[in-house]
This record gives C-alpha cells, structure tokens and sequence, in this order.
C-alpha cells in the first residue's frame, strides 16, 4: 500500500453522482451546425486557415496553433464552412469569440488520418503533432497538452500522476471513461510516461468509485503496464492538481512554479485517453465526453463532437418544466451559461440544469464574523477571510501579499462561511482588477520607454553623428519592445467589470440596505 | 447571476453558530441557578432582552434590515454573557447601563456585527465595574451558605424594584466572590491557608463556584465537538492561567492561591471557552490564537493578584483586543507551496 498524504481544509459537498454515473456513455447526435471556437485552450487563439465556403472534411485542421501556448482545431464532422465570425461562448463573462461555422453535410467522412510512430519519430516531432492534433487537458484547464508532455530542462520527470479523482459534485465523465474504456486510458498514460521519462506511474480515482478503480486495476493487469492504481479519500477538491499530487506524493507544487519543479506531472484521465487516440488513430482533439445532469429527463454522459450547440445536448438529454438555468462544470468552480447556443468545448465537461429545488437562491449575506472556518476549509491553507477584506477595501497591494495567486478559486472558504459571502467573486474580482492594472501599467511603461528612447536616440543619434563624422562607428539600434496584446487586455478588463458588476448586483440582491458596501462604492 | 460555488449547505449560518454557542450556556446558567437561587434567569432574560432591543434601535438608526440581523442572535449573546459575568442581583438600571455599553459603544459605533473591535460583553462589564465597583461586587451567596434565599418572585422584586422581603437584608443573600475575597483577606495579611478553610471555599474554588466552572467546561466541550471553536483558545488560555498562578504560587505557598484554584473560578472556564473565543475579537489565526489566549489568561492572573479589580478576564481580553491585528499579521500560516507545512 502506497502511503497517501492529505492536504488542507477541503469540504464534503453532496455528491449526486449517481444521477448520471449509471448509464453507459452514449453518442450524441450529430447536430446541423457546428460551432467551433477557434479558442478552447488557455494561450493565443488559433488562426483559422479555412474561408467561408470551404468543404472540410470530419478531422481536418480549421484552425491553426498559433504562438507557443496554442493548439489546432478540427473540423468535427465533414460539411461546409458557412460562417466565420463572433459568436457567443462558454465563458464566465458571457464574451463573444470568433467561431467556425460548419454545416455538416452528414456523411460524417473523415480525412485521410496517420498514425504517430512513436518508436520512428523524435520527441519534439511527437509533440509538434499533438500541437497540430490540438491536445489540451481535459480536466478543465484546457492547457496545450504538448507544453505538458516537454521534460525540459531535468530531461526527465520520474512522476506522471494521471488524475481520474472528478471530485466535484455530479460530474461522472471521467467516471464513465474510466469504467468504459479502461485500457485507452492507460495506454495514453503509457505514452505520456515515455515522452516524460517517467518511472513512477500514480492514477489517483476517488474511492467513491470503486467500478473505475476496479477496471483500471484489470486494464493494468492486462496490458501488463506497472501503474499504481490508488483510491484516494474523497474530499473536495481532491481532483485539484496540486491538492491530487500533494495526496499521492506529499510534495507541494512551489508558488507560482510547476508541478515539474518537483518532479510530477499531472494530466487528466480524458486528456490520456485523447492522446490514446490521437497516436493510435492520428484522431484529433474534436470530441469529448460530457455529463449532462441535474434537472434533465435522462442525465447520462454523452460523447460529443466539440462545436455542438449546447442547446442540441440539452435537447437530447430532455428539457424539463423546472429548468431554469445552465452551470457548465460543477456546482463548485462551474459558472452558469448565459446562452445554450454557446458550443461543447475542449473544456466543457459537464452541463448541470439547475432548478429551484436542485439550486435553491442562496442565503442573505451577513458581514464576516472573522470565525475562520474558511481558512480552515482552504486546501491552500490562505486567509481568506483577509482576502476577502482587502478585495473588498480594493487594498489590491495587501491582496497580493497575502497570496491572492495562490488562490485556486475552489470555492471550499465560500462553501463553509456561515455569514454566505460571495468570497470567490471577490477573488475574481481582485485577480481581474491586478491583470487589468499590470496590463495599464505595461502599456504605459511602454509608452514611457518608447519616449525616453525616442529621445536618448535622437541624442546618441547626435552625439554618434558627431563621432561618425570623426571616426566612423558603427551604429546601435534602440532595441525594440513588445508591444502588449492589446486584444488580451481589453478582454482582461471586460471580465474585470463584469466580475464586479456580478458582485455588486448579488451583493445588492443579498443586502438591499447600506450595510457592507460593495467594492465599488 | 450566480457565479460558483452554486451551493452552499442547508444548515449553516451566522445563526446556528450563534446558537450553539448559546447551548454551550445553558449547563453553567442551570447549574448557577441551582447553587444561587433564581436571580441568575431573571438577569439572564432581562439582559437578553435589553440587549436585543438595543440592538434593534440601533440597527433602524444606521439604516440596517432590522429582523436578520436580531435573527442572528448575536445580541442575545451579548446579553446573556454580560449577565453571567454580572453579579444576578443587579438592579435592572445597572444590566441595562452594561447592555448599553456593550451593544451601543463597543458593538454599533465600532460598526456592527463583525466590525468590533472590543468584545462588547467585556466592555460593558469593565465599564460597570469601573462605574458601580461597589454594585459589582455583590455576588448572591451560594445557597447552601446564605441565611436567608430569595425564591424568583423575590429576585424580581429585588431586580426590579429595589426592595427585598420585609426584614431580609442584602448582606444575608450576598457576598464578595471567592476571587475577591481571597484578594481582600490577603491584603489584610491572612495566610492562605487560613483563608481556604473558610465556609466560602470549596474543594478547588469557590464553593458552588468550582460546579458553576465544571459546567461552562462541559458547555465548551459542546462548541469544540460541534466545531464551533478549536481547541487552540481553550487550551492556550488554562494552560497560561494555571501556569503563570503555579508560578506565583511556588514563589510563595502561604501568599498566592495555586493554579486549580484559579482555574476553578467560573470567569476562567466562562472566558476560555466563551469569551476568549469570540471570532470577531479574537485572533483568527491558529498560531495567533494561542498567542492571544496565553497572553490573555497571563494577565488575567496578573490582574487578579496585583490588580486592584476582583477579577482580571474582562481588562485581559480588552487589552489583547488591542493587539489582534498586529498577532494575525505576524502568524499568517505558510501558504500551498510556499515550503513548510500545516500550522
Ligand atoms: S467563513 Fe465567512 S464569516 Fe467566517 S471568517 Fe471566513 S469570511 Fe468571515
Ligand atoms: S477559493 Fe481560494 S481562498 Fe477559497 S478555499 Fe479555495 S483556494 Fe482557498
């Protein structure tokens, strides 16, 4: 027995797996349209290298992985581009982003696909590939899986955890993918540990679900692949990266750095799956399994083409007459869809129907009682009752000092507070108002530094043509500056307002009288 | 819109833990009526009371939902815990002048629930006793060494009125505390010994006081097994208590009262599990929180034995007040990967 470390705080929210997790994965129908957001990972969006009118076939790149950070996007199914435009998404801040329209033609044929030869090709050509094959993380971060898959510097990193914990509340995707399609998943893990030169293979899976835990074991014994399969104590948010890592190995993540630092990395189960199928079928990235629960006619998984309006989903899954709102992800980190024509991403692993009896309004607001129960609920062991006082005081200085970044926006010190504050929106608030500041404040040492050289060359400019005009030296060139991606800021600074706005308007919602003034005011 | 989390669990509220700490009361508060007499419930009730409408005048004045905020209890706290910390024969003016003290100027001027910076129970105690020394210090004798008792009709007349049962005088029903008589009794030179022999004396404390104690401990067992507070506080402030009184008392066995005996006073157990943990006042930090009730339980000892005052908890915590911010400040835990570990 492997010996399991536990991390801080964490909560038991009820669970209501059971809702969906019975059913076996089905397949969703193939919808008219397809809406495919040519941003569905963290980094720089991808840059459409098709044009309207265009045939595509079903996996064939519409968007190519531009920058670094950045992964490709595929074509779904085979049909026509009809579109290319802003449409809304998936977002916390209800923002448009540009989309690919596809209208699928239903012949659902594929382009010609390569496998990857993993024993012929070099490393980095591999993960050129899985760039091209539009790999990212699954769990919920959407970063490019690629980047993950680098060793870096150490050349080697001796522990890939894989991550099949899904400890939020009603979401069983990873369940389902792990009871169904057991050997994938390892095979993807097998992958991952040879481009990381990994030797010690951990799949943590929460020990409420035994059936996953039990075909992992057999899919290990079956291939014959040396993985520690371990049952880890359900505690929310155990299926968080670092909090998963901490259990399984006892180390903490540094500050601001990477699992890597200690020798760990961590990729979700559906992420090692979809690299399964990406070598072994050269499939790209453009389907993914989604939990449609809560307040719906038949809650099951379903497996789902990226770019299926949400409502479609919704649909199949049966409407029902108390519906009354969508949260994509879970009820502790989810964020409610403002428009079900917002399209299945990389990242949308669950669609919860919320009703007034599953969702009840939340309580009144009271002012904090500094009673800490949310500093001992906090698995990355912060003040959040401080934080949420120099959020609240817009004293962003103190915010940072007290380690606002390494709050992981969980939701735990949010979940416990008896007084019901809203901590987390005013933690969203603090990280947006900080980014859109330092991007202000980017912009504008720019500006500076563009001035100041402008002038110091034209002195040396001066000086040089005075010396030139003597001895004949080389001239230097000012060096040049970034400019800020400007597209980046002004989103940055569009969620900002909204988070606030949010806060205000629930704040008001809770608290009609003067009492805690908002951050605004 | 809502943002996440979207749900928050169904019993968990300013209320409910107002509540509990309401229930950790009630054994001292039943205990105490049985050794002294029902003056205790009356006083209980009318601080409650006074509190609770003080509260609700100065809610409508600052332009506070009036029926949430008295839905918190926190008023009925208030109250309750000043009159415990009050002797229970107090004339009805002098619990009403402590409630004013403690829900007008510590607890609305500073800004209301959660704001304060002074435990309101303690400053409207501590403003009584600087007040009305003389009234504070008229404790109803335990029953079983009184002369006469004081049924609750009686009590309230005495409470409300000011006239005791024709031929009964206030001397037969009160006495000093054991607290303030040891203090006394020492300054005029007795030997400690001598003093503990006395009637007024039980086998730790005070007699009847050293059960009162024993329930306000059972009371905070209640709050650390329904986690309404951590054994940080509790533990921090007794382990003070009784080491700075063992320290003084093997300095001199003839002068000062050994450790169990400080600790059997009710104001120790009463503090360390009810007052000394109040969040709003107190340190929120684990670290910090063991500063805080250690260096409340050091003074409060320091101010009993050198102190001119009968007892030393309200003036300790008041002045640790003070220095909350500055404790959490210097003891914020080491955050996720910042190196090091659970504090
Ligand atoms: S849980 Fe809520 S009331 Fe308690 S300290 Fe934290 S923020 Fe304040
Ligand atoms: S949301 Fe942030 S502050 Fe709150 S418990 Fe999670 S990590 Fe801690």
């Amino acid at each position: 027995m492997r010996q399991l470390f536990r991390f801080h705080g964490g909560v038991h929210p009820p669970e209501h797996k059971a809702v969906s997790s019975a059913a076996p994965i089905v397949q969703a129908r193939l919808p008219q349209r397809l809406i495919v957001p040519l941003r569905q990972h963290i980094g720089t969006s991808a840059r459409a290298c098709v044009a309207v009118g265009d045939k595509v076939l079903k996996g064939q790149t519409i968007g190519r992985a531009e920058g670094y950070v950045s992964a490709a996007v595929h074509a779904p199914t085979s049909g026509t581009v009809v579109a290319i435009d802003m449409r809304p998404v998936a977002h916390p801040s209800g923002l448009s982003d540009l989309c690919i329209v596809i209208e699928a033609d239903g012949d659902d044929r594929w382009i010609e696909r390569t496998l990857l030869d993993l024993a012929r090709m070099d490393a980095s050509h591999v993960r050129n590939r899985l760039r091209d094959l539009g790999l990212a993380g699954l769990g919920g971060a959407v970063f490019p899986s690629f980047i993950k898959l680098n060793p870096g510097a150490t050349a080697k990193v001796p522990t890939l955890v894989i991550n099949g914990a899904e400890c939020e509340p009603w979401i069983t995707c990873d369940d389902r993918l792990m009871r169904e399609r057991a050997q994938d998943i390892l095979t993807g893990a097998r992958i991952m540990a040879t481009l990381l030169h990994a030797t010690d293979i951990l799949v943590g899976v929460e020990d409420n679900k035994p059936e996953a835990l039990a075909a992992l074991q057999a899919a290990a014994r079956s291939l014959d692949f040396p993985a520690d399969i371990v049952a880890v104590p359900t505690l929310y948010p155990g299926g968080g990266a670092k909090q998963l890592i901490q259990v399984l190995t006892g180390k903490e993540a540094p500050s601001g750095g990477r699992s890597t630092d200690i020798g760990v990395q961590c990729f979700n189960v559906g992420t090692a799956y979809a690299l399964a199928r990406a070598v072994q079928h050269g499939e790209p990235l453009m389907s993914r399994i989604v939990t449609v629960t809560g307040a719906v006619a038949r809650p099951q998984n379903y497996e789902v083409l990226l770019g299926t309006p949400m409502a479609e989903l919704l649909e199949q899954a049966g409407r029902t007459s108390e519906a009354n709102g969508v949260i994509m992800g879970g009820p502790m980190m989810g964020f409610d869809i403002a428009d079900t024509a917002a399209p299945v991403v990389k990242a949308t692993n669950c669609l919860l129907v919320k009703s007034p009896k599953l969702f009840p309004p939340l309580p009144r607001t009271m002012p904090c009682i500094r009673c800490g129960a949310c500093a001992r609920a906090c698995p990355a062991r912060l003040q959040p009752q401080e934080l949420y006082w120099f959020a609240r005081a817009k004293n962003f200085g103190k915010t940072q000092e007290y380690h606002l970044f390494d709050c992981i926006e969980c939701g735990c010190c949010n979940y416990v507070c008896p007084s019901h504050l809203p901590l987390v929106d005013y933690y969203r608030y603090a990280k947006s108002e900080i980014w859109a500041r330092e991007q202000e404040k980017n912009a504008a040492d720019l500006a500076r530094r563009r001035h100041e050289s402008r002038v110091s060359r034209l002195e040396r400019e001066k000086a040089e043509r005075a010396e030139r005009l003597a001895a004949k030296a080389p001239v230097k060139k000012a060096q040049a500056t970034v400019p800020p991606d400007s597209a980046q800021a002004a989103a940055r600074k569009a969620l900002a307002a909204e988070t606030l706005a949010r806060v205000q308007a629930k704040q008001a919602a809770a608290a009609p009288e003067p009492l805690d003034p908002p951050a605004s005011s | 819109m809502a943002v996440s989390p979207h749900i928050l669990p169904p019993a968990q509220s300013v209320t409910r833990v107002m509540a509990l700490v309401l229930l950790g009361l009630v054994p001292a508060t039943l205990v105490y009526a049985w050794l002294f007499g029902p003056a205790i419930l009356i006083n209980v009730a009318w601080a409650a009371l006074a509190c609770v409408g003080l509260e609700a005048i100065m809610l409508r004045l600052r332009g506070y939902p009036v029926r949430p905020y008295l839905g918190d209890l926190s008023a009925v706290l208030t109250g309750w815990l000043l009159a415990l910390s009050m002797p229970a024969l107090s004339p009805w003016w002098l619990t009403l002048t402590g409630c004013m003290l403690a829900i007008v100027v510590a607890k609305h001027l500073y800004g209301g629930l959660g704001q304060n910076v002074f435990n309101p129970a303690m400053v409207g105690y501590a403003g009584l006793l600087i007040s009305f020394p003389a009234l504070m210090t008229q404790w109803p004798a335990p029953l079983a060494l009184a002369h006469a008792q004081l049924g609750a009709a009686d009590s309230a007349q005495y409470i409300f009125a000011g006239h005791l049962p024709a031929g009964l005088k206030l001397d037969a029903i009160t006495s000093a505390t054991p607290l303030d008589t040891l203090r006394t009794q020492l300054k005029q030179d007795r030997t400690l010994s001598e003093i503990l022999r006395q009637p007024l004396f039980g086998h730790l404390g005070g007699k009847g006081f050293e059960l009162i104690a024993a329930a306000y401990l059972l009371g905070g067992a209640l709050l650390l097994a329904r986690k309404v507070i951590t054994w940080h506080v509790p533990l921090a402030y007794l382990a003070a208590v009784g080491l700075t009184a063992g320290v003084f008392h093997l300095y001199d066995v003839d002068h000062y009262a050994g450790p169990w005996f400080h600790l059997a006073a009710p104001s120790t157990m009463l503090a360390a599990f009810f007052i000394a943990t109040d969040p709003v006042t107190g340190a929120t930090t684990p670290r910090g929180k063991l500063i805080f009730a250690a260096g409340a339980g050091f003074l409060t000892v320091l101010i009993r034995i050198l102190g001119g005052y009968p007892d030393g908890v309200a003036f300790s915590i008041l002045l640790m007040n003070i220095c909350v911010p500055l404790i959490d400040a210097h003891t914020q835990p080491k955050v996720f990967g910042h190196g090091g570990d659970d504090a």
